[in-house]
């Protein structure tokens, strides 16, 4: 019996490793972040930069319905202040209502709102950009940078990564490709749905001036987008990562007390 | 088997209550005192393990339903919510996401255990069977639960999986609008899958009762496959097999917690994090890991019809076991060419795994194929004749001999 | 299992080690226990404590308009002179509870018709409309009904809960019947002077 778990396991390595070199598109870029690994956590500066970029560029087309104001300064997040907080969701105009007239109204927005969306519908945000641009608040969870059983086991699936590789991927397609190239779409290798994307490349040197004078070139702001991002797909990755290393302590004592209770138990049977 | 009523309540009430419903008695003789054979291994505590993973899935997903709404416009964010929300929303969630595939790798191991130790054979046919009826229920089970989240994998799953009964001859459009209740997989079917899903696991725990009930009859098989001879080849349930259970319980968890806390969405799909919708499908569709070799089976064969039989086929292939295997000999301990077979069995089952997880073309096709037909060549070929031809080696006496057998020239025995 | 051929130490160290892995397991129990528990306590949405605005001014005297505050019903009453010389004229002996059980009041404030209101501004009464007996919603919209509880020379006015026959007077004090408590004022600011916002 364990020569044969010997032989799965090898057998699955086999598998793993074949799969590390399967599937089409280029793989992401391999950059690293502070929230990666066992005991990674965000970088609150990188995140409320992150933020600000995401503001002046990627809300002007891309929705984030599932995050609140609020979040901004949840614990395990950018960690702006609760005063930060509200101010910053004064800047956006929410619409709400109806009112006692059964009127619409615009209010600035208040801390427990969730983030406004640029178009009231998919319709109108496919009419402006040629296709949909998707929510983005779990997009580095819905999106794989690259594939494989054991590489995405080590790696994870590479979703901040993907995000980070289209934002400075675009590029001048070769020749040939670009007798291919369909009307309004932009080249770029890493797009997962086949190297023609809709979106413009979002991002230019300089485009955004950080409060704490960081740099500023497409990388960069690239990379504290994409931090942004991951935070606010797993808001709660921190705690759940400070858990799990309570849990697994507390899991280890015990199975080791159990190890000797089992043992002892046994003690006085030949088995 | 304990003879029943060995139970003398030492107190007034407990005399009183037992008179009346036995149950405590019912309980020290099947939890506690049942004789079990001294010389279980570790591959032997998934039954126990199992059990617990059964109820931590129906804790957690009591308490997932408190906040989950089973409507398309609402599905997909209620998770979220719960996720960002809810007070230790996200931890729940996981333990529940993760704790299905955990409960699979415990069936497997559990299903390999019976299938190397000839766990099947007679008189335990009903036991087995009631384990495969089990396994089926919680593939169904793990089917609409992945549905509820309505991402864009839980949509399309949903919707190439009940287009499999599409397949049957005459009435197969009418039985999918039934399944659907309507044109599509769409809010009539997410209802109903919730309420299923909702209930199946109540009928996976009575379905355990009876297994359990099934198994207290012969008592336990062990590795050597021989049967009890005397008291000298037992020890009583508890505390002996309680706390080996507990300490592979308590091991399990380990590896459980990994996966919630270190690699929550390892198991999963990234697709799934996208929205259901009906107008678009993913560039690759497939299931979750566990159904991957029954989906590799179906994908083998080009015809409709035929791709749904062989998979229905693979697993219901498990209720003749006991019949095809011809073998008189119960342990593969002592069957020594039915040992190869059943590791090449294990690979090939790993392998449709793999293949299933492939997009079907080039060379995987043909793989595909060849390990489908080996796949049921191992069942309806292999074991018959196996059982025939094969010379097993001479069996210990008992399980006692046994146990001192291997004591004395070792020590490199696995910890036990 | 017979202890009775093992030193008495081991036996010892034996329940020693038994002891405490029941302790340990006991302990991991109890934690575990606590997020399921927790889940049902209001959640981080629910806790973000929504908060509305309400425009006075279009609020007519002697009328009163209920907005829904945190899934409860909130009182505004745009009381007449009457209703509130009757309120000011109560004595505090003659309540049933003499607490402000108003928010933004101190806590050991009487409830005096000043210390219902915010600000001074006694014709505006905001308060939750839940009777504090068991929840039912007052009725104060009767303007026909006449009250025992409301002094003055208008019998009329105060708040009627239909479910259990509580009575409360034109500042929404529990005069009568089985509430404990008066009318709960929630917190509430003047953003200008026709305009507050409430939580």
């Amino acid at each position: 019996m364990k020569k044969f778990a010997t032989l799965l396991i090898a057998g699955m390595t086999l598998f793993g490793g074949a799969a590390l070199a399967e599937e089409g598109a280029t793989p992401a870029k391999g950059i690293n972040y502070s929230f990666e690994g066992p005991f990674g956590t965000f970088d609150r500066a990188q995140l409320q930069r992150g933020y600000k970029v995401y503001k002046e560029v990627c809300s002007n087309c891309h929705s984030m319905k599932l995050l609140s104001f609020r979040n901004l300064a949840d614990k395990g997040g950018p960690s702006f202040t609760v005063e930060q907080v509200k101010a910053l969701a004064a800047s956006f105009t929410i619409h709400d209502g109806p009112d006692t007239k059964g009127d619409m109204f615009d209010r600035p927005g208040l801390a427990s709102d969730v983030f406004p969306s640029p178009y009231a519908n998919p319709e109108a945000a496919a009419a402006a950009n040629g296709a949909v641009p998707p929510d983005l608040t779990l997009i580095t969870k819905a999106r794989e940078g690259w594939h494989g059983t054991f590489n995405q086991l080590w790696n994870g699936i590479g979703g901040p990564q993907y995000v980070y590789s289209l934002l400075t991927g675009y590029a001048e397609p070769s020749a040939e490709l670009e007798k291919e190239k369909p009307e309004g779409k932009y080249y770029n290798p890493y797009f997962q749905a086949g190297s023609w994307i809709s979106m413009p490349p979002p991002l230019a040197d300089g485009l955004v001036t950080f409060d704490d004078g960081a740099p500023n070139n497409v990388e960069d702001m690239a990379k504290d987008v994409t931090a942004f991002l991951a935070w606010t797909a797993e808001p709660k990755m921190e705690e759940r990562k400070q858990t799990g290393f309570e849990v697994l302590i507390y899991l280890a004592v015990l199975a080791g007390l159990l190890y000797f209770v089992k043992k002892k138990t046994w003690a006085n049977v030949s088995h | 088997m304990s003879g029943p009523n060995k139970y003398q309540p030492t107190s007034a009430f407990g005399k009183w209550f037992h008179e009346r419903l036995p149950i405590v008695g019912f309980a020290k003789d099947h939890m506690l005192d049942f004789p079990t054979p001294k010389n279980l291994n570790y591959w032997y505590t998934f039954g126990g393990i199992l059990a617990v993973m059964l109820v931590v899935q129906i804790i957690t997903g009591i308490v997932l339903v408190m906040h989950y709404t089973p409507q398309t416009d609402l599905a997909f964010n209620s998770v979220e919510h719960i996720m960002r929300d809810v007070n230790y929303g996200w931890l729940l969630r996981y333990m529940h996401m993760n704790g299905a595939s955990m409960f699979f790798i415990a069936v497997y191991i559990h299903m390999f255990r019976g299938m190397y130790y000839g766990s099947y054979k007679a008189p335990r046919e009903v036991l087995w069977m009631l384990g495969v009826i089990i396994y089926l229920v919680m593939m169904a089970t793990a089917f609409m639960g992945y549905v509820l989240p309505w991402g864009q994998m839980s949509f399309w799953g949903a919707k190439v999986i009940t287009n499999l009964f599409s397949a049957i001859p005459f009435v197969g459009d009418s039985v999918t609008t039934w399944l659907w209740g309507g044109y599509s997989v769409d809010n009539p079917t997410l209802n109903r899958f919730f309420s299923l899903h909702y209930l199946l696991p109540f009928v996976l725990a009575a379905l355990v009762a009876l297994h359990i009930w099934a198994l207290h009859v012969p008592g336990n098989t062990n590795p050597t496959g021989i049967n009890i001879k005397g008291p000298q080849d037992t020890v009583p349930f508890h505390p002996y097999y309680t706390m080996k259970d507990a300490f592979a319980i308590v091991v399990f968890f380990m590896f459980y917690a990994l996966f919630v806390f270190y690699g929550p969405n390892y198991m999963g799909d990234a697709v799934n994090y996208v929205p259901a919708n009906p107008l678009v499908t993913p560039a690759h569709i497939k299931p979750e890991w566990y159904y991957l070799p029954f989906y590799a089976i179906l994908r083998s064969v080009p015809d409709k019809l035929l791709g749904v039989i062989a998979m229905f086929s693979s697993i219901l292939i498990l209720l003749a076991l006991p019949w095809l295997d011809t073998s008189k000999v119960r342990s593969g301990n002592y069957r020594p060419i039915f040992k190869g077979f059943f590791v090449v069995f294990a690979i090939v089952c790993v392998a449709l795994g793999f293949i299933g997880s492939k997009p079907p073309e080039g060379s995987y096709v043909i793989w595909g194929r060849i390990l489908t037909a080996y796949y049921f060549i191992h069942f309806l070929v292999i074991l018959p004749l196996l059982g025939l031809l094969e010379t097993p080696n001479p069996l210990p006496a008992s399980i006692a001999d046994d146990v001192l057998a291997k004591k004395k020239p070792m020590m490199l025995a696995p910890a036990e | 299992m017979s202890t009775a051929d093992h030193a008495h130490t081991d036996v010892n160290r034996r329940d020693f080690l038994f002891i405490a892995t029941g302790a340990v397991a006991a302990v991991g129990g109890a934690l575990v226990a606590w997020p399921f528990i927790n889940q049902m306590n209001p959640d981080a949405a629910v806790l973000a404590l929504a908060s509305i605005d309400v425009d006075l001014a279009p609020i007519a005297e002697g009328q009163a308009v209920t907005f829904k505050w945190r899934g409860n019903p909130l009182i505004v009453r745009h009381r007449t002179k009457p209703e509130i010389e009757a309120a000011k004229a109560v004595k505090m002996e003659e309540l049933k509870d003499n607490v402000a059980r108003n928010a933004n009041a101190k806590s050991g404030d009487l409830a005096t018709d000043e210390n219902r209101v915010v600000g001074g501004k006694a014709e505006y009464l905001v308060m939750l409309g839940v009777c504090t007996h068991l929840g039912c919603v007052p009725d104060g919209a009767n303007p026909s009904r006449e009250f025992a509880v409301v002094e003055g020379a208008t019998k009329t006015g105060g708040w009627f809960c239909p479910c259990h026959g509580s009575q409360y007077d034109t500042a929404g004090r529990i005069r009568k019947g089985p509430a404990p408590e008066n009318l709960a004022v929630p917190q509430y600011a003047y953003l200008s002077d026709t305009k507050i916002r409430v939580g």
